[in-house]
């Protein structure tokens, strides 16, 4: 199953390299991870998606990641109301003929035409990946050039529904 | 005016400190009286400090990095204070690898300095360069390089307190050498804060009560003892907790000591060479209780049929250890002395379980650990038992790891805690040696035995000069059957005899080995005449180094063949008393 993560960290150096580490050595099969810093100076917040097989996996996960020295919270938030986007970047090949055509793929999707050159365009999307999956099956046919995704960066909502399911710590 | 300008200029030189300076107080600070060092290039500032600070603390130079680091690990052992140990950039520091992986696994608190090129070349491939924080990031507790000299006091306060707090691990701190050459006037704040790292002392009253619960219930209770009751001194508690309600006791390797091996309700150590008793009272159990193990895979053999009817409850400080391999009904996260302080509050009415503690002890005393005299070759296990019966039990004994080691754990009974110094998780090879001189070194007034194979002591043989240099009477044991034999057993049994580079046919000639590093030797190749070499071992005031011929074949048994359950344990022997 696909776990959604989130750590904060302090910012210290070596901290991404202690917990990709860490992940790799451990056999976990990480599918992306964000980082960014936060409104507080010195901390970091990252986010994981991870494909697991077992909740025995998830809690070892979440444990092994709140036994690093600079981890100071770890969630996941899978089951959680929340909120997640990804940012991609897709350059395809267009053709005057195609552009328009194009531009109406894209449009429901509020994706965005950064760049236009007589071959190709750079498009921009945000959103959940199963959009951002769904647009690229759709430009695949124009021809994909290049692309690139920043992984999913994700946050609870402000009011959670009642009776969530948590994976805590029963410690 | 002599005076005068003596005056002037006497504090203007007390203030000026360089960073080497300031790591040299800092140790002093940390109260650290022996140091496991090996100058090279990046380090010399930190030399020359600690030639000028006047021998703040002994420095103990061993033969290679390797030493250093197995001489910290035995020093932690047995002293529950943390190793410290000094290597140069590059080459010093990669030489540490296989030690501080060796503290990772088996949990010691070690702290680590080590040199580095300037942080201006940082990077560059400069001479001597290595990247410490990344090798060693996968096998510490934690690192840290330090590049700005105002941070160095307090990372190394910081580093000693994550070494030696909550499960205890190695710490690596990295020193550019030009912050330990940099002048500072400066004093500099030490506080440090840690948010992301507050381990878990106490622990949750509710699952002690369902611990208790699950006590009351029981009627085949075995507790589980790791060397987590070691790094907790929890020793007094266990006994008290195991005598108050009769339940038979099983260790890990790491863990023997930490309860009596003489104690009526000792079964001994489970796992791949453990007791039939301590086996068979895990794999009957319906309540396993573990106390600071790990459920190492050398422990549990197929972990489906690991405690299969038992409810298990784990106590341990790190949270991530429970649930890790065995799946666990009631965790407790706790130091193990506060955990058993809490159950011991307690008074649990307990069903009966007489007639299982009974059972238990029967097959203790059927089924003893057992091995063949000869008339001629000295069976290395009556080798240990010698050893034992010459110390009364009371010597700390380092291993090496493979058969010797199994057969140190057998044979040489522990009684009280602190004495047992093997390398457990990683099975590092060259282990005994150096870790006896870090145990000499913080027991000065113990008797400290090296048991070592043939093999593992050519790894690290060059330390005896250490025993020379510092006068340390440590006795070393090579259990001498010309193979490595561990593996030889294994090709014997899942190998069809193939010896595949695993029979040591051109050892060296360890007695004048032993004389050319200055230390007495003895060779030892009948059984007879064991007795007499072992009195002269033991009353010989330095060092002394044994080449003790044992028996080529013999195997350890009894022994879990790999993927097999511990009830199907082969080598069992019973014994009519």
């Amino acid at each position: 199953m696909r776990r959604i993560i989130t750590a904060t960290v302090q910012n210290s150096s070596g901290v991404l390299n202690r917990i990709t580490g860490m992940l790799s050595k451990r056999a976990f099969n990480i599918e992306s991870i964000t980082v960014g810093t936060t409104e507080v100076e010195g901390i970091s917040k990252m986010t994981f998606v991870v494909e697991i097989s077992d909740t025995n996996k998830i809690e070892q996960l979440t444990k092994q990641l709140n036994k690093q020295i600079d981890v100071l919270k770890v969630n996941d938030i899978t089951d959680k109301a929340i909120v997640q986007r990804e940012l991609a970047l897709i350059k395809v090949t267009s053709t005057s003929a195609s552009r328009a055509e194009i531009q109406g793929v894209i449009e429901p999707f509020r994706a965005r035409v950064l760049d236009v050159s007589r071959d190709s365009l750079v498009i921009e999307v945000t959103g959940r990946p199963d959009k951002i999956e769904a647009l690229i099956d759709l430009l695949q046919p124009y021809g994909i050039k290049d692309m690139t995704r920043t992984g999913v960066t994700a946050f609870p909502r402000g009011k959670q529904p009642r009776q969530i399911q948590e994976f805590t710590m029963s410690i | 005016m002599k005076t005068k300008t003596e005056t002037h200029t006497q504090p203007v030189e007390q203030k000026l400190r360089t960073g080497a300076d300031l790591f040299i107080q800092s140790l002093v600070e940390e109260k650290v009286d022996t140091v496991f060092g090996y100058p090279g290039g990046a380090v010399l500032p930190i030399y020359d400090a600690l030639y000028r600070a006047e021998a703040p603390f002994q420095h103990i130079l061993c033969r290679h990095e390797q030493g250093l680091i197995h001489a910290a690990e035995g020093y932690a052992r047995v002293t529950g204070k943390p190793g410290v140990v000094i290597a140069t950039s590059g080459p010093g520091a990669t030489n540490l690898i296989t030690g501080i992986t060796d503290a990772m696994m088996d949990s010691l608190p070690v702290v680590v300095f080590t040199g580095q090129v300037s942080t201006a070349v940082i990077g560059s491939d400069a001479f001597q360069e290595a990247d410490v924080i990344g090798l060693t990031t996968p096998i510490t507790k934690h690192n840290y390089q330090v590049t700005d000299i105002k941070d160095l006091p307090r990372i190394i306060k910081a580093a000693f307190h994550i070494a030696s707090t909550g499960r205890p691990g190695p710490v690596v701190v990295d020193i550019p050498k030009n912050i330990a050459q940099e002048i500072t006037d400066q004093t500099f704040d030490t506080t440090f804060s840690l948010p992301g790292y507050q381990p878990t002392i106490k622990p949750n009253p509710l699952q002690i009560r369902r611990l208790a619960e699950a006590l009351a219930k029981a009627k085949r209770p075995v507790l589980l003892a790791g060397a987590g009751v070691h790094f907790a001194d929890a020793s007094e508690e266990l006994m008290a907790f195991a005598e108050k309600y009769e339940l038979p006791v099983t260790t890990t390797l790491l863990g023997l000591g930490s309860f009596p091996g003489g104690h009526e309700l000792a079964l001994g150590m489970g796992g791949m060479h453990g007791s039939y008793s301590a086996n068979m009272a895990i794999y009957e159990a319906d309540l396993l209780i573990n106390i600071g193990a790990r459920f190492d895979d050398r422990l549990t053999g197929a972990i489906q049929h690991f405690a299969p009817d038992a409810t298990v409850a784990h106590i341990d400080i790190d949270p991530a250890e429970i649930g890790k391999n065995i799946e666990t009904k009631i965790p407790v996260v706790a130091d193990a002395k506060e955990a058993l302080h809490g159950l011991l509050e307690i008074d649990i009415d307990c069903a009966d379980h007489s007639s299982w503690t009974a059972t238990a002890m029967d097959n203790k005393a059927h089924y003893p650990f057992w091995f063949e005299r000869s008339d001629d070759l000295i069976s290395p296990q009556w080798l240990i038992e010698s050893i034992y019966r010459e110390t009364d039990g009371h010597a700390i004994v380092t291993t090496d790891v493979g058969q010797h080691q199994m057969w140190a754990a057998q044979f040489y009974q522990f009684d009280k805690p602190h004495k047992w110094v093997t390398s457990g998780g990683l099975g590092t090879m060259g282990f005994g040696l150096p870790a006896a001189i870090g145990a000499q070194l913080g027991r000065p007034e113990e008797t400290v035995v090296a048991i070592v194979g043939d093999g593992g002591f050519q790894m690290t043989m060059q330390e005896m000069a250490v025993l020379k240099q510092y006068n340390l009477p440590v006795k070393v044991i090579i259990v001498n059957n010309e193979a490595l034999g561990m593996v030889r057993q294994w090709q014997e049994k899942f190998y069809e005899e193939r010896y595949s580079s695993s029979l040591m046919t051109e050892n060296p000639d360890f007695i004048k080995l032993a004389e050319g590093f200055g230390v007495k030797g003895i060779r030892v190749s009948k059984e007879m005449d064991v007795p007499r070499a072992i009195k002269e071992v033991f009353s010989h005031d330095g060092p002394v180094l044994v080449d003790a011929r044992v028996q080529k074949l013999d195997k350890v048994f009894p022994m879990v063949a790999p993927g097999k359950g511990n009830h199907e344990m082969i080598g069992v022997k019973r014994c009519e008393e």
